[in-house]
């Protein structure tokens, strides 16, 4: 007991000083102030009375939003003594093999470089300046020369390193015992299986109304929709974040979708914030860097292409320029177990006091990140609102796709799940499929990675991520159970196949998959 | 069959008698709806007939627009209306004027204008037309250009909707649910510097394709549940579905307009492109009508599409894949209907059936009056007994 109450006060004493330096904060200072003047604030009673004009007048609330926001990345709780890197990540060897990652990405990142003779950042001439702000709604029509950027790796390279992820602490023989890993990942961490995940994910069951299921053409919407639609009408209303991860456990309303996601990830759009992007702006305005050239490449590889996406083209320059040169993202790096990469002032390779972090927000982009931001575009078109959104859904969620740690929502863990899934679930399917050369994670990889942003329906996608959202956990999507959930779909048409060619062909369209269904069946419906 | 095919097979001078077993895809006179002058000689004068009967449809606002039958821009013929357009083009002389050759498709030969120096050539006693006679001027329309589309991604889109109509009267039409959007590939902007750039302006493929972004995979066109689903989360859900049921509206009606005029041949089924611009007030706006909609694909999603609307249309056209009998009643059971939905039918509105077609659920089964304004709902059913 005693513990748990030390450990909490740790935990609030941490909070209470991360809010301190807040925006937040001067306004409740301010507003404090500001209610003296009221009659009902007494001398003898002041603290209850201007506790109780918070509660009513609703800051009170957007304080409660605040703190819980902090707490959906707060790290779990560990010994007082441990060293700042068993924070960001506990197990050794995956904090080595994502160190030798980075070294790898950064190494590529250079040797493009000299290759091209392109500084990584330079300072642009006026009129360059001038003619990009002219342009900048319309970034997409400028088409330098791209042809001899390469993207820094894609989601294959990591699998492959991912693959080759050993714990040296666990010796498993070469002899084939029922304990090795029949699948691609090799480490042995520990996943949630379909008891847990059900009693996790209780509110997908098939009991419980569904967005996505119930309020299709053949259900009458007295049944679920209408009654859901109020209530979140009244969540938003009552603007409270907590309340508001509950509702969209079981899906969002597309016109108070924008709304709720706000609501959750605590974004509201003041002054400062917008005041934030347009320094952003400035700074992509005034320098040119080198991971600006690998973003066009890659909105051009991969939305400009969508059948759905091609149209927020520029909106992706926009958000995605200005999060490179943002260096509040660095602070996601306390609780992630990769660490930017540094860079040195030309010359003075080596020397601490000249290094510094590059890119400014300390992440390298790879093939298909420009695809995060796109589903966004639909929800938001306002381009700071959609660019916080967009941030805070990386530092919460989408950074911990593409870093190799053994936290839960870690892409590891995913694949992991997704292969236990299918093996426990699947049996006959996955050994075929592993006999003619298609083992399943190559080809769910990178549905994982990429969020199946791109992948799925935009609709459909949008409903997957309102659950993330809701239970702030990744493992629904990426998919291990999706993902499994997909193949356990397309089983009949597998077994068939003889090729990972042709597996990847049956895979290859999921645009036409229902979420929700999928979900529900795989969890709750399958005979174990 | 093609239109010209068609324009001999009706022309008297050939006599041909189509036979009870032959059933073609146009009416003999379409062109009352898709000659861009044609159509809007019709509408107007369906509003004049309303105006005239008293409809509540024909109610006019304080500035003597029409509330709910105000869905085609200003338009005049050339060089018939000439003296008229001038007079209205003074009234508001920043304003910008589209040019539209009326017999023409694919956006052959439109150009936009603001200064009347620029159509010198139509007014009726101009000089400069003295050794080109009258006659072989070609005919124009000159309307009002909307100037203020609604943009998404900053670009200028329009819709493409296919409906297919079995008979005029009683009026059977149906609308396929798989429309799209094309967008520009260049960005909008109403500067006058810009006005002779049709890759800003002019959302045909046919002039898209030519540009230098014009992608071949997605063809710059969205699906119209994209659309939907876009507009709900930016703009929500009211006014989305009341932009759906106005173009339902929009569409009704300009069938109603053309459908005294129209030879109601038993042997004609007809499907058409619908071409809609909604402006940045959620307006929706009716640009023209195309008889013969490209059915050729740009992308690999478009012949899917295409393939189907060709399929559906059948399907209902000629019912059973037998060989029809152009006396059958036109009425196809709801099985066939494919990707089609029924969007306005005569007969069923004028029976007892007529409230049932009025679902609250917008956009899924499409009623004769959609979602409107209640009171004209009931009065115009009676009236149009």
């Amino acid at each position: 007991m005693l513990q748990e109450e030390s450990d909490l006060s740790l935990i609030i004493a941490q909070i209470v000083q991360k809010l301190k330096g807040s925006n937040l904060y001067a306004q409740l200072e301010r507003q404090a102030w500001a209610s003296l003047q009221r009659p009902e604030i007494k001398l003898e009673s002041l603290k209850e009375d201007i506790k109780e004009f918070f509660k009513i007048s609703g800051w009170e609330k957007k304080l409660q939003n605040a703190v819980y926001s902090e707490l959906s990345v707060f790290p779990l709780p560990s010994h007082p003594a441990a060293p700042p890197e068993h924070l960001k990540e506990p197990l050794v060897y995956m904090r080595k093999a994502q160190g030798s990652w980075e070294k790898r990405i950064l190494k590529s990142l250079n040797s493009m470089c000299t290759e091209l003779s392109i500084p990584l950042a330079r300072k642009r001439p006026v009129g360059e300046q001038k003619e990009l702000l002219n342009k900048w709604n319309e970034m997409g029509t400028d088409e330098p020369d791209l042809s001899l950027f390469r993207p820094v790796y894609a989601p294959k390279d990591f699998l492959e390193v991912l693959i080759n992820l050993r714990n040296p602490n666990y010796e498993n023989g070469d002899s084939l015992s029922f304990r090795t890993h029949l699948g691609l990942i090799q480490v042995p961490l520990k996943v949630k299986d379909i008891p847990e995940l059900k009693e996790f994910f209780v509110e997908l069951g098939l009991t419980t109304g569904q967005l996505g299921i119930d309020d299709s053409t053949q259900v009458p919407p007295e049944l679920f929709e209408n009654e859901h639609v109020r209530i979140g009408q009244k969540v938003l209303a009552e603007q409270d974040s907590a309340a508001a991860q509950q509702y969209v456990r079981q899906g969002s309303p597309t016109a108070l979708r924008a709304e709720l996601w706000a609501l959750i990830l605590n974004i509201s759009s003041q002054p400062e914030d917008i005041l934030y992007y347009e320094q952003l702006k400035t700074n992509v305005i005034q320098h040119d860097l080198l991971v600006d050239s690998l973003i066009y490449k890659d909105v051009k590889l991969t939305a400009s292409n969508d059948d759905y996406y091609f149209v927020f083209e520029d909106y992706l320059y926009q958000v995605l320029l200005c999060f490179s040169r943002d260096t509040s993202v660095l602070g996601h790096f306390a609780y992630s177990s990769a660490s930017p990469p540094k860079s040195y002032i030309r010359g003075k390779l080596g020397l601490e006091e000249y290094a510094v972090f590059y890119p400014p927000n300390g992440v390298i982009p790879f093939h298909g990140f420009s695809m995060y931001v796109a589903p966004l575009c639909f929800l938001y078109h306002e381009p700071s609102k959609l660019y916080q959104i967009f941030r805070e859904m990386y530092v919460r969620f989408f950074f911990r796709l593409h870093s190799i740690s053994s936290h839960p929502s870690g892409i590891v863990s995913l694949c992991l799940l997704f292969e236990t899934l299918l093996q426990t679930y699947l049996p006959q399917l996955f050994y075929h499929l592993r006999e003619i050369g298609a083992q399943p994670l190559r080809i769910s990889f990178k549905w994982m990675v990429r969020a199946f942003s791109g992948y799925l329906a935009t609709d459909q996608l949008l409903l997957l991520w309102d659950r993330i959202l809701g239970y702030n956990t990744l493992e629904i999507l990426a998919g291990k159970i999706l993902a499994a959930a997909v193949f356990a779909f397309r089983a009949v048409n597998l077994m068939e196949v003889t090729s990972l060619a042709a597996a990847e062909a049956v895979l290859a369209d999921l645009s036409t998959l229902k979420v929700m269904p999928l979900l529900q069946i795989f969890l709750f419906a399958t005979v174990t | 069959m093609s239109v010209q095919t068609i324009r001999s097979v009706f022309s008297v001078e050939t006599g041909y008698r189509l036979s009870d077993d032959q059933i073609v895809n146009h009416f003999p006179n379409h062109y009352e709806l898709t000659r861009k002058d044609l159509m809007v000689k019709n509408i107007k004068r369906y509003r004049k007939e309303l105006e005239k009967e008293g409809s509540p449809l024909a109610e006019k606002d304080e500035n003597g627009k029409y509330l709910y039958l105000d869905f085609v821009p200003v338009t005049y013929m050339l060089p018939a209306d000439y003296n008229l357009f001038v007079e209205e083009f003074r009234k508001s002389p920043s304003s910008t004027w589209i040019m539209k050759p009326c017999g023409k498709a694919q956006g052959k030969g439109i150009f936009l204008i603001n200064k009347l120096s620029q159509i010198k050539k139509w007014s009726r006693d101009s000089k400069t037309s003295s050794f080109v006679s009258q006659s072989t001027k070609e005919a124009y329309v000159i309307s009002l250009y909307i100037n203020n589309p609604l943009l998404i991604g900053g670009r200028k889109f329009d819709l493409r909707l296919y409906v297919l109509v079995s008979t005029y009267r009683p009026l059977r039409c149906y609308m396929y649910k798989l429309g799209f959007c094309r967008f520009c590939t260049v960005k909008y902007t109403p500067s006058t510097s810009e006005l002779d750039n049709m890759f800003v302006h002019l959302t045909n493929v046919a002039i898209q394709k030519h540009g230098e972004d014009y992608n071949h995979i997605h063809g710059g066109k969205w699906t119209v549940n994209n659309l939907r689903l876009y507009l709900e989360s930016t703009r929500g859900k009211e006014v989305t579905s009341k932009l759906f049921d106005e173009i339902h509206w929009i569409i009704v009606q300009s069938l109603k307009a053309v459908a005294p005029v129209m030879n109601n041949d038993k042997h004609c089924f007809e499907c058409y492109g619908y071409d809609i611009i909604i402006d940045d007030r959620l307006k929706p706006w009716l640009i023209e009508v195309n008889a013969s909609p490209s059915l050729t694909s740009s992308t690999a999603n478009d012949r899917i599409l295409k393939y189907n609307l060709i399929n559906d249309t059948l399907n209902i056209a000629v019912p059973n894949g037998e060989i029809p009998d152009c006396k059958w009643n036109k009425s196809p059971p709801k099985e066939v209907l494919g990707n089609y939905e029924i969007l306005y039918d005569e007969e069923l509105a004028q029976g007892d059936g007529a409230d049932r077609e009025l679902r609250s659920r917008p956009g899924q089964s499409l009623g004769p009056r959609g979602g409107r304004s209640r009171d004209s709902g009931r009065t115009v059913l009676t009236t149009w007994k």
